[in-house]
């Protein structure tokens, strides 16, 4: 299929490909731009390991038949783009709450549905808050390149499958139809996670229970467990809760599906950091956007500036803490992103008004070093 | 002496919540029934359905099972079926799931011909959410949404679905037991898209309000002595069918299933270098 080595690819391409690798083997999807060459790709490869690929009549669909497929046992992913997303968001509430393994690939772009097609950060809100109940968490990670596009779509159903959550990867249109090289390593040198199902008696098994920060075992269809999976609130046996007087019996199983990401932040989260120790001005930023603040940083550093970069590899859980910590030194903190702000207020929840936090707004495609340079040096 | 189908229910998570008299139990009994008389692994069935009264009943069968989203079941079916096509799927769904929010899945499960079944209790209303007009409800009913009469034409599912390419397609009422298990099993074996609608009573909304019937057995000889055998009804004018439920077989025909064309495609694929 394609041998380790060096590759000049797409980076959607990179994606389907890391897909494969990662182990996925069903892949629904519903064609949209700047999302299409994922299932194009998808749709060549699958059938050669043996998967699955259908092209769905919508994104509600295709959300729900990936999940369908997980349940049933196989490695499954979705691709969209935002007005897909949004069409996806009550699918992906059912898999929160059955804690069914699945991969979102979200190429966003500037809304909303009839909008352009240029790349955005637009969704950074809707992946986190865009499905309905209030206790909930997911995991979004951000790719920079199509290294990450490959490396992140793997790394994406690792996660998925050891917290058995939805985890969406929050790509974009200038990262996805970026050309650039891809590295692509020995197969045996890539860990992939699967997920554990379970072994125990069938008449022992409860399928919702589980220590607070883990998943449970899961039971895949067709394996004798004779399984009720439901997306009413539920409790530790799968019992559907439809009197509030029994509404207790639910709320372990409701709260460990933040608890098990929340108290697993720490491995979770990643964050790449640069000359953060002394840094007066840091930037904050993720996806493309963050390419240009290094190279912003770079040249401040140069110009006797201290500047230092975040760059938020893991976007959801969001690592109050920890970020708080990595800006100790600053005095001001530029948040650069491509949308009207929205990891602006997570940072200026984080920072909780110690420091000045300042937005560095695109509204379209991605910032230039100059763009981020020029403020770096107003604010230094 | 226990029950012949007590071995098929999850007699564990009773009570249930349906009214007394409701087809629900019919519908799921004649599943059961269809799987048990095919001799089919209980462990390698799974029940798929949606939301609404009908779809509660899937965890009482002692199968894998899915509630899922609100008209969405026939796709979470889909994904199972091409997961692992060993799995005989089945989806039981409601009128107001199956034809009005999830009718898009419907039509395009029935084209691509996915080796799915699915058995659709139509009672003419939106039940669970409190009776309100469903694609199946009749012209001119009052329900709680049409207080002065649906100006609205009713869905023919199995005309719909015949349409759309399903290899088996019928339609019986909660009277016609024994045809509608027949019906059942026979969707179950075919390598296709099969549907299998069941007109049956909702007694609290489609008897009381819509046909102003106060007991399930009334709904009952109301389905027997408005129901038309499809070769009957064959030699009848369209007035007089107007008010008429044909039922029977619409539909039964083979072509080649989704899975197994797709199971050609990955053979040639390997081989191909695309
Ligand atoms: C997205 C969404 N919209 C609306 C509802 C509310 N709702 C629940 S059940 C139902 C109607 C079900 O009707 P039908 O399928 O005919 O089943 P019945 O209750 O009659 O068995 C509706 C509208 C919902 N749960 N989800
Ligand atoms: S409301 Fe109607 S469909 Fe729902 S359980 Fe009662 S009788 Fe059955």
């Amino acid at each position: 299929m394609i041998k380790p080595g060096s590759y000049f690819i797409l980076g959607n391409h990179a994606c389907a490909l890391g897909a494969i690798y990662a182990g996925c083997r069903f892949f629904a999807a519903y064609p949209i731009t700047p999302q299409s060459e994922i299932a194009e790709e998808m749709a060549r490869l699958l059938p050669k390991v043996g998967g699955v690929f259908i092209q769905m009549e919508d994104e509600i669909s295709s959300i729900c038949a990936t999940i369908g497929a997980s349940l049933a046992g196989l490695k499954a992913m979705t691709a969209t783009s935002g007005p897909g997303f949004s069409l996806m968001q009550e699918g992906i509430g059912y898999a929160i709450a059955t804690e069914t393994p699945c991969v979102i690939i979200d190429v966003q772009r500037v809304g909303p549905s009839t909008g352009s097609i240029f790349g955005q950060q637009g969704d950074v809100m809707q992946a986190r808050w865009g499905t309905h109940g209030g206790i909930y968490e997911i995991i979004a990670l951000s790719p920079s390149s199509v290294q990450e596009l490959f490396d992140l779509t793997i790394q994406a159903f690792n996660l998925s499958e050891e917290y058995r959550v939805p985890v969406i990867m929050l790509s974009d249109a200038s990262v996805g139809h970026l050309r650039e090289t891809l590295i692509v390593p020995e197969a045996d040198k890539i860990r992939l996670v699967n997920r554990r199902v379970a072994t125990c008696n069938p008449e022992e098994y409860k399928p919702f229970e589980a220590p607070m920060d883990k998943s449970p075992p899961m039971a895949i269809l067709g394996s004798g467990y004779r399984v009720y999976y439901t997306g009413h609130l539920h409790t530790e046996e799968g019992h559907p809760i439809l009197s509030l007087v029994r509404y207790h019996l639910a709320d372990k199983v409701w709260r460990r599906l933040s608890a098990k990401i929340r108290s697993n932040i720490d491995k979770i989260v990643m964050l790449e950091t640069k000359y953060l120790e002394d840094a007066e001005v840091i930037v904050i930023s993720y996806g493309m956007s963050a390419r240009a603040a290094l190279k912003a940083v770079m040249d401040a550093r140069e110009m006797g500036i201290k500047a230092g970069m975040l760059r938020l590899v893991t976007i959801w859980p969001f690592h109050d803490s920890l970020i708080r910590d990595l800006c100790a030194s600053a005095k001001s903190i530029i948040v650069a992103e491509v949308n009207n702000g929205q990891i602006l207020y997570e940072v200026k929840r984080a920072v909780d008004g110690d420091q000045k936090v300042i937005p560095l707004l695109k509204l379209v495609d991605t910032h230039t070093p100059d763009e981020i340079l020029l403020k770096i040096k107003e604010v230094a | 002496m226990e029950h012949p189908l007590r071995s098929l229910i999850k007699v564990e998570n009773l009570p249930h919540e349906f009214c007394p008299g409701c087809a629900i139990g019919q519908v799921y009994h004649w599943v059961a029934r269809a799987v048990d008389e095919l001799g089919i692994d209980m462990s390698k069935v799974v029940l798929v359905s949606g939301i609404g009264c009908c779809a509660r009943g899937v965890r009482f069968v002692r199968c894998d099972a899915l509630t899922t989203l609100h008209g969405r079941a026939i796709a979470f079916a889909t994904g199972i079926k091409l997961a692992n096509p060993k799995l005989t799927v089945i989806v039981v769904t409601g009128d107001g799931d199956g034809s009005g929010i999830g009718g898009n899945h419907l039509i395009h499960a029935a084209r691509r011909n996915i080796e799915l079944t699915v058995v659709l209790l139509n009672n003419g209303v939106y039940a669970s959410t409190g009776g309100q007009l469903a694609p199946t409800t009749p012209y001119g009913a009052y329900t709680s949404t049409t207080p002065f009469g649906n100006i609205e034409d009713p869905f023919d599912l199995c005309r719909l679905l015949e349409a759309a390419g399903a290899v088996y397609v019928a339609r019986w009422t909660t009277y016609h037991v024994r045809p509608a298990i027949e019906s059942i099993k026979k969707g179950i074996k075919k390598n296709g898209f099969s549907f299998i609608e069941i007109i049956g009573q909702c007694p609290t909304y489609l008897g009381r309000y819509i046909l102003k019937l106060s007991e399930p057995v009334e709904c009952i000889d109301w389905f027997k002595n408005k129901s038309v055998r499809k070769e009957l009804a064959e030699s009848m004018s369209e007035e007089e069918l107007s008010d008429k439920i044909i039922v029977g077989e619409f539909v039964d025909k083979e072509k080649i299933g989704l899975v197994e064309r797709y199971r050609r495609l990955t053979e040639e694929s390997v081989r191909s270098d695309v």
